[in-house]
């Protein structure tokens, strides 16, 4: 198996990821699944080809350094499960180290 | 004992708008009013990149002698924190911008070049708002989310904190110069984190190091680089080991203190950003942006001691900023003298902004007044002393030199006869100090000189002055 079940909680851990014990036995054999037909595509040489690094052809798409409006303040907090004087809220982040 | 020291500075780009999308990036305006669907990591929104801010890191990339990626690709830097929006940066990884560059700076020692491994682009997280307002809660800005960065890596090639804070200094100079950021360390337009560690001196093996943060100014950079130095080296001389850790410099405690570290903090997982086609740059777009390139501290400083015969200290002082050596070479112009202008800039023009914190282009006094002034120095028509005056009266009211002149008829005396009756009266009012004088005690020349100056209200040429009265008094 490549992947164990502690680096899958551990990866879940890093993402905010939570499931209970089952799903973690049917996530580890779908991840497994994958990750084994990947081994299989390691098996071909890639000695001289050069990574890809994205799946687009082309390069450079660019936007002039020109302002367009953005969000009303209004808008931009819509979403927001909780707002204050027109800051997002969020539970407290401890500042490290003060 | 010995520190290695390597610094990661991030430049805020002073570009319009930020890095990914259109929003404007302007500093202080109310709270999340500078976002859109890109910048607030809304599903689905997909980042554009700005051309400008790729204009930016060619500049830096030839004024620090760095290797221009062909092709450059952007990834994610995966990591949970309420500042940052999407729950990753959009970063530069294994294939940046800019590499191999280096910077020269100014030590007790000489030159010293020191590398730079390598400049990326990225984006700026939002603010956190820990204020007393906020009880059990922190409150997000994201007005500064997404806000074009470059972080320049330097090579563990420091060794001092003074040699830290010239490679800063001279940095800061240098994206000046460039004008693609303000350079301001206190509102955090440039940040600088610090990877420090010792060894025994002379060995080739690096120590255990230490990053710290939260430096925001020249003074904190060197008292956080010295405080961990000696930490360090006293906890090694006792026998002790150093840990790798972040940490963070506290200006009020006057202390590194370690930040808590969760144990997976650094496993940012990066992958190629799937959003962002690769960044492909010729040789036509670099020799465009380096028609634009605008004369470096350097060249212009060596320019200066060469052609205009001054100092390497004076030349030091004028090329410090852009904004300076423009007002210099402009005021030079009118002036025509570049000792007397050095001077006088060097002097009275940097006093006057120390005095009224106030940036060049907000004086009065102008490149073109200054030259004025200076101009009627060199004719004969002030002294000095009312030069300075008129310096002065400018630079609080405004108007033009020779009007002042005029109004408060300062205009330097040349009239011998009316210099002799001046003298004259001098010498008749103070008999006793006249007869001393003559008897050896010529230190009293000065006194004379002053009275003489006060009678003539400062428009008696010293030099004639000082000719007749030794004549008069022989
Ligand atoms: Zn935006």
């Amino acid at each position: 198996m490549p992947v164990s079940h502690a680096e899958i909680l551990k990866i879940a851990k890093l993402a905010k990821l939570e499931f209970s014990e089952k799903n973690l036995e049917k996530l580890s054999k779908d991840l497994n699944n994958i990750l084994n037909y990947v081994e299989l595509l390691k098996e071909i040489d890639t000695e001289n080809i050069e990574t890809l690094d994205s799946i687009h052809e082309t390069g450079n798409v660019l936007r002039k350094d020109e302002i367009l409006s953005s969000l009303s303040k209004e808008n931009a907090l819509t979403n927001a499960p909780e707002t204050q004087n027109g800051f997002f809220k969020v539970p407290k982040v401890v500042q490290e180290g003060n | 004992m010995e520190a290695v020291i390597g610094l990661e500075v991030h430049i805020q780009l002073s570009t319009k708008t930020k890095a990914f999308c259109s929003c404007k990036t302007t500093y202080g305006n109310e709270e999340n009013t500078q976002t859109c669907p890109v910048c607030l990591g809304m599903p689905g929104a997909l980042p554009v990149l700005n051309k400008e801010v790729v204009d930016f890191a060619i500049k830096l990339g030839l004024a620090t002698n760095s290797k221009i990626a062909e092709k450059s690709i952007f990834s994610r830097k995966n990591y949970f924190y309420p500042d940052l929006t999407k729950g990753y940066q959009i970063s530069q990884y294994d294939k940046p911008i800019l590499e191999n560059g280096k910077l020269e700076i100014e030590t007790e020692n000489g030159l010293k070049s020191i590398g730079i491994t390598r400049i990326h682009i990225e984006e700026d997280t939002g603010k956190s708002n820990h204020s007393e307002n906020f009880v059990n809660s922190t409150g997000l800005d994201f007005n500064r989310c997404g806000t074009a960065l470059l972080e320049i890596v330097s090579e563990p090639e420091i060794k001092t904190s003074k040699e830290a804070s010239a490679y800063l200094a001279k940095l800061r100079q240098l994206v000046r110069y460039l004008e693609i950021c303000d350079g301001n360390l206190e509102e955090g337009s440039m940040r600088c984190d610090a990877n420090i560690s010792v060894r025994e001196t002379g060995s080739k093996k690096f120590g255990t190091r230490v990053e710290v943060k939260n430096m925001n100014s020249y003074k904190n950079v060197e008292k956080a680089i010295d405080y961990e130095i000696a930490r360090q080296i006293k906890v090694l001389e006792n026998g002790g080991k150093i840990i790798q850790m972040t940490a963070l410099w506290n200006a009020d405690k006057n202390q590194t203190i370690p930040m808590r570290t969760k144990e997976d903090s650094q496993d940012y997982r990066y992958f190629p950003e799937p959003d962002l086609v690769p960044l492909l740059i010729d040789e036509n777009w670099i020799d465009e942006i380096r028609k634009t390139l605008p004369e470096l501290p350097k060249t212009r400083k060596e320019r200066f001691t060469r052609e205009l015969c001054l100092s390497d200290y004076e030349a030091n002082v004028l090329t410090s900023a852009k904004e300076l050596a423009d007002y210099f070479e402009k005021t030079l112009e009118i002036s025509k003298d570049p000792k007397l202008t050095a001077n006088f800039v060097s002097g009275e023009v940097l006093r006057l902004l120390k005095e009224t914190k106030s940036e060049l282009s907000e004086l009065k006094i102008t490149p073109e007044k200054l030259g004025k002034i200076l101009t009627l120095l060199q004719t004969n028509k002030l002294n000095l002393q009312n030069a300075k005056k008129i310096f002065d009266e400018i630079a609080q009211n405004g108007s033009e030199p020779e009007k002042i002149m005029r109004e408060k008829g300062l205009e330097q005396s040349l009239d011998t006869n009316e210099l002799e009756t001046w003298v004259s009266e001098v010498l008749a009012e103070n008999p006793n100090e006249a007869l001393r004088f003559k008897s050896g005690e010529t230190k009293l020349q000065a006194f004379f000189m002053g009275k003489i100056m006060q009678k003539s209200r400062g428009k008696a040429n010293a030099q004639l002055v000082t000719k007749v009265l030794l004549e008069k008094l022989k």
